[in-house]
């Protein structure tokens, strides 16, 4: 199952996206019960794309909350558009989905 | 002696090293966080952080709306929404000023893109939340408090 849940719905030509992602999102300061140090685990980027063109571009640190949300509008889609959603963390993991607009 | 032997060991030693140095995350961060602004995420003040993601620290209030909640009662978890009536945005940066590291997040937006983002940032403690934006070139800013009740950041 992917890692992102997106909606992207039109009204009045603009597409408005709400997107929840599951991801710890740790921060490197937390310790576990041993004292160990957590290391920082969490999404450095996330892209949205449209019919091939560049909509969004987060930069996110450590503070954003874990399961992250984002939500964000734009102009110049038609609803049946696909809108194109990934994201790379810390470590190197990706994950993308892709989205009608409805 | 079997020289192909030697030249098989030879081969898994490399690979293994690499396969090390990936596993201990020394590769990964010249190649997967080639784009990402480390400095402005490091930086530990407002100006900093700005100069550092924006290019500059020189800013005047905008018409920049920050709805959050007056008081957030788990840090943990602040939901932020940042809207202007501004044209021309193409940067927006959201900074929780108390915060060890103050800048959360910042975005790009594309052509056609509203100046609007809302997400969920971690705060540390009460801090004033700062929302800049670039537009046409110049840095606009817009302000909110929000009091924390319990800190979000650590444990």
């Amino acid at each position: 199952m992917s890692s992102i849940r997106v909606r992207a719905q039109i009204e009045g030509g603009v597409t408005n996206v709400r997107a929840l992602i599951s991801h710890p999102m740790e921060t490197g300061q937390r310790r576990d019960q041993g004292g160990n140090t957590i290391p920082a685990h969490f999404i450095t980027e996330v892209k949205a794309e449209c019919n091939g063109k560049h909509v969004l571009t987060a930069n996110w640190g450590p503070a954003i909350s874990r399961n992250p949300y984002l939500s964000f509008q734009f102009e110049g889609a038609a609803a049946g558009d696909t809108l194109k959603l990934s994201w790379v963390d810390n470590k190197g993991d990706s994950d993308t989905t892709e989205v009608r607009i409805s | 002696m079997n020289s192909k032997r030697r030249v098989f060991l030879k081969g898994t030693l490399a690979a293994g090293t690499v396969g090390v140095a990936v596993g201990a995350s020394l590769l990964t961060p010249s190649t997967v966080l080639a784009d990402w602004p480390k400095a402005a995420f490091q930086a530990n003040s407002l100006s900093d952080a700005l100069k550092s993601a924006l290019g500059s620290d020189s800013h005047s209030s905008g018409d920049i709306t920050i709805r959050a909640p007056d008081i957030a009662e788990n840090g943990a978890v602040v939901p932020i929404t940042v809207e202007s009536t501004l044209s021309g945005v193409t940067d927006i940066a959201i900074l929780a000023v108390a915060n060890n590291a103050p800048l959360t997040s910042s975005y790009k937006l594309g052509e056609g893109t509203k100046a609007f983002v809302a997400t969920r940032i971690k705060m540390g403690e009460t801090s004033d939340i700062v929302a800049v934006l670039k537009a046409n070139g110049q840095l606009y800013s817009g302000t909110k408090e929000v009091k924390v009740t319990i800190g979000g950041c650590g444990g």
